[in-house]
């Protein structure tokens, strides 16, 4: 038995410790959100996170999940709220087909945890996420957005 | 095609109908559930609920085109309803069937689905509206010709009263459409050619399960796939006792040329599937290579009967007396459709009924497959359209269809989701076809292009999907940017050969306007450059007699200041190109470095759509086509070798990611309105032969053969 929180929630999983984390998030806990492109973390549609670390989870044993912490999409809006970077992905129109969309949200999301102001070549060098529908330059626009309403308000002095 | 037909009676109906080459059914239904279920219809594309929530029907599939928003704005710009209380909802195969295709055709491709559909979408929101403002001025007792809507609201002029839709729905859902509607004049949208939100932006981004790897059933089984890696051979034999007693293992399934592993998880029957031996028959086609389909196709360059499909004037006169001739030959690859969902379908089989979930470019096809390939009338299936995760073309053949229907049998009662792993998909596509092509032209002492011969030698697609259009070996279809080129020249011969391998083709985003323009602009380049002409003025005189393709090339020519000095070491190249009922044009900006480093500086496409329904949506569609013709282009190629495809994923088949994404692409929208023409493929066209074009203005070299990547060429990406 393999215990792992996932999107807050404790589950007991009986599979082989060697089945990928994406395959048990979708065939066994029916968690649809991260998706299967490649399987050899080429494309990055199935990025979810690992104790707050974006992981390709086909490419993840649940082994490797056991006794931690997964954040699906799924799990981002907290309370009824979509997270910043979906609201930004929503007001700049990003998804077409939207297959990708769970992963560049995953990823993007850990960029901007990491680093609140990401220029476009950290964008380059952090959203390695294929999306066969071209969204990127509006996936680019999309994370200074959401990176921009993240800034705490200052009071004045 | 009818908007109206909605039954005057709720009773027990006959309705006769018939799909596809001349089948005939007869069924009884009770319509009264189809409708009530639901809300009140107010034609057979609208249902209003009490709240006043507008679902708006779709027949076609949504692929990441935006058709799932265009298609109801074309609805709701009649209807006169509040946008945001608009929701949708994906039509079903077996209900239009069943409704003498009150919905009309489902396939989605060619870029067709507003500009087919526009006009009985927009007459279905004129009509209901018609019957929701009778129906308010019934109630009131009043004219109706002094009533409007606006905003799904009812307003009685002279008293100023008002009435919601929601609130006179179900009284209009009685009242019989009206015989005929007046459409709006384009400068009277409100709507349309604004760029409304898309309806489908939440769900994409909350990782709702909307696709068909999605779907999820109770007692449903996963089934893995292996085909015949060699085109058109067969399974031998396979030892599926291997596998007794293995973790999950439901049953193995043969079929003619596959095996399937059906498991309670999709990893432990791919699993299975990788440790089954299986013996193939590979058939008469397993040493084919890249090198001996290429040699075959180019035969038809030399072949002295292949039929001329247009011959204007005298080409061989004007090569006898031109001032100059050039000469040159093309190349263009297979390419992979590689959309990010891989093939997929979910079926189950229950005695002589099937239902079918699938991310189909073509429900009725789908839902005609399906019925084949169990054997049973057409009225026991239905099929359940969920969201595609890219289509490009690949997604309108049915094979996947047939293979989870054949499966679904051999566990009957049981729902089977059958998913290709990546590498199936890499390996059993329907091409892109290769393509070569010879050109001669002539031009005179003033440079002008007297004469044009093209010999095309290449895959037909018509061949297996419509062979009835290829009239003495011509297929038109495959033709496309030659047979109908837009240049006036004085003498112009068409000449094509067919050459088909066991490599099967298909449509991919553009068709044969992804290779034949790239070898059409790019020689038209090298004429203009023979002629010492800039580019842009070899092409204008002889566009003279194809005004939009003049005005769109004009566009996109003065969006990126053609004629202005660029900085030190970078260089333009442009390209015009219709296709789908639209005109686009391109022009590049690159830099190359001496170790021919590709750095596109700028990207400008200008189309003409005629109209343009969600700008938004447009300007999407361009950016697509900029990644995924670039990724063609730069990179795109499939290979043989043993008879069987080589690429196996995305490591091998490089796809563009967002270091490689030109920072500058500019959309220039062109609408010269009085025509609907597509936009999810036309910006590609030009793509490719604009940035090969820049590419030889920067370095003197000439592109003749795709991938840029095997002539040498990359472009800067991070490590």
């Amino acid at each position: 038995m393999i215990e792992l929180t996932v999107n807050g929630r404790k589950h007991n999983v009986d599979v082989e410790p060697e089945m990928p984390l994406l395959w048990v998030l979708r065939d066994v806990l029916d968690v649809k959100g991260p998706k299967y492109g490649c399987g050899i973390a080429q494309c990055g549609a199935c990025t979810v996170h690992l104790n707050g670390e974006p992981v390709r989870s086909c490419s993840v044993p649940v082994s490797a999940a056991a006794g931690q912490k997964v954040l699906t999409i799924e799990g981002l809006a907290q309370r009824g709220q979509l997270h910043p970077v979906q609201k930004a992905w929503i007001d700049n129109e990003v998804p077409q087909c939207g297959y990708c969309q769970s992963g560049q949200i995953m990823a993007a999301v850990a960029l901007l945890a990491r680093n609140p102001n990401p220029s476009d070549k950290d964008i380059d060098a952090a959203m390695t996420n294929i999306c066969r529908c071209g969204t990127y330059a509006r996936i680019r626009t999309a994370i200074h957005a959401a990176a921009k309403s993240a800034k705490p308000a200052r009071a004045k002095a | 095609m009818p908007f109206s037909h909605r039954p005057s009676r709720r009773d027990f109906l006959r309705v006769s109908t018939a799909l596809g080459a001349g089948l005939a059914l007869e069924l009884k239904f009770p319509s009264a559930l189809a409708a009530e279920a639901r809300g009140p219809e107010i034609t057979a594309w609208i249902v209003i609920r009490p709240n006043d929530e507008v679902i708006i029907r779709v027949a076609r599939s949504e692929m990441g085109q935006g058709s799932s928003t265009g298609l109801p704005m074309l609805v709701a710009e009649e209807l006169e309803c509040d946008w945001r209380k608009v929701k949708t909802e994906f039509v079903s195969s077996a209900e239009n069937l069943r409704r003498n295709r009150v919905w009309g055709s489902m396939a989605t491709g060619g870029s067709q689905s507003i500009r087919s559909s526009q006009e009985y979408l927009r007459k279905a929101g004129a009509a209901a509206r018609e019957m929701l403002i009778a129906a308010a001025a019934q109630r009131w007792k009043v004219e109706a010709s002094d009533c409007d809507a606006e905003n799904s609201t009812i307003i009685h002029r002279p008293s100023g009263r008002k009435v919601r839709f929601g609130q006179v729905a179900q009284a209009a859902s009685k009242l019989e459409p009206p015989a005929e509607v007046k459409l709006k004049d384009p400068k009277d949208w409100n709507l349309l050619g604004r760029s409304a939100r898309r309806l489908d932006m939440k769900d994409k981004v909350t990782g709702k399960p909307l696709f068909g790897v999605d779907v999820q059933l109770p007692g449903m089984l996963h089934a893995a796939i292996a085909q015949c890696p060699v085109f058109r051979g067969k399974l031998k034999t396979v030892a599926d006792e291997q596998l007794l007693g293995l973790r999950g293992l439901v049953k193995v399934v043969k079929l003619e040329d596959a095996v399937a592993v059906v498991a309670d998880s999709w990893w432990r029957a791919q699993k299975m599937l990788k440790l089954l031996p299986i013996e193939w028959d590979f058939g008469e086609n397993g040493s084919a290579t890249t090198a001996s389909i290429r040699e075959f196709v180019r035969f038809g360059l030399e072949d002295s009967s292949a039929p001329v499909a247009r011959d204007d004037g005298n080409v061989e006169a004007a090569f006898s007396t031109a001032y100059k001739v050039v000469e040159a030959e093309y190349f263009a690859p297979f390419l992979n459709h590689a959309p990010l969902e891989p093939m997929n379908c979910t079926a189950l089989v229950k005695g002589d009924r099937v239902e079918v979930w699938a991310p189909t470019q073509n429900a009725e096809a789908t839902h005609a497959a399906a019925a084949a390939a169990a054997g049973v009338p057409l009225e026991n299936v239905e099929v359940h359209l969920t969201y595609l995760g890219g289509g490009f073309g690949r997604r309108g053949f049915q094979d996947y269809t047939r293979q989870a229907v054949a499966i679904a049998r051999a566990v009957e009662g049981r729902p089977v989701k059958l998913l290709w792993s990546r590498e199936e998909d890499m390996q059993h596509d329907f091409y892109r076809p290769m393509t070569l092509m010879r050109f001669k032209g002539a031009l005179d002492r003033e440079g002008r292009l007297t004469a044009l011969r093209v010999r095309d030698a290449s895959h037909s697609i018509m061949a297996s999907v419509r062979p009835q259009e290829i009239k003495d070996g011509v297929d038109r279809h495959a033709l496309g940017g030659l047979i109908d080129l837009p240049y006036s020249i004085p003498s112009l011969r068409i000449e094509f050969a067919m050459r088909n391998s066991h490599v099967p083709v298909g449509f991919m985003r553009t068709v044969f306007h992804s290779q034949n323009p790239f070898m059409r602009e790019c020689f038209i380049d090298e004429l203009a450059a023979a002629a010492g002409k800039d580019p842009v003025e070899f092409r204008r005189p002889m566009l003279a007699a194809s005004p939009k393709n003049l005005a769109v090339l004009e566009a996109a020519a003065k969006a990126s200041g053609w004629s202005s000095p660029l900085p030190e070491g970078v260089h333009r190249g442009v390209a015009v190109q219709d296709s789908h009922g639209s005109y686009a044009a391109a022009v590049f900006e690159v830099a190359v470095s001496a170790g021919g480093e590709i750095d596109i500086r700028r990207v400008v496409v200008a189309v003409d759509p005629g109209h343009v329904v969600n700008p938004d949506s447009a300007e999407a569609q361009i950016q697509s086509c900029v990644a995924y013709g670039l990724t063609s282009a730069l990179w795109g190629e499939i290979t043989l070798k043993d008879g069987r495809v080589e690429q196996k994923n995305f490591d091998d088949y490089r796809i563009m990611r967002i270091a490689e994404m030109p920072r500058r692409i500019e959309a220039v929208l062109v609408p010269s309105g009085g025509f609907w023409g597509g936009m999810g493929e036309t910006p590609l066209a030009p793509l490719a032969p604009a940035l090969c074009n820049a590419v030889f203005a920067a370095t003197g070299k000439r592109i003749r053969a795709l991938p840029l990547k095997s002539q040498g060429f990359s472009v800067a990406s991070i490590a």
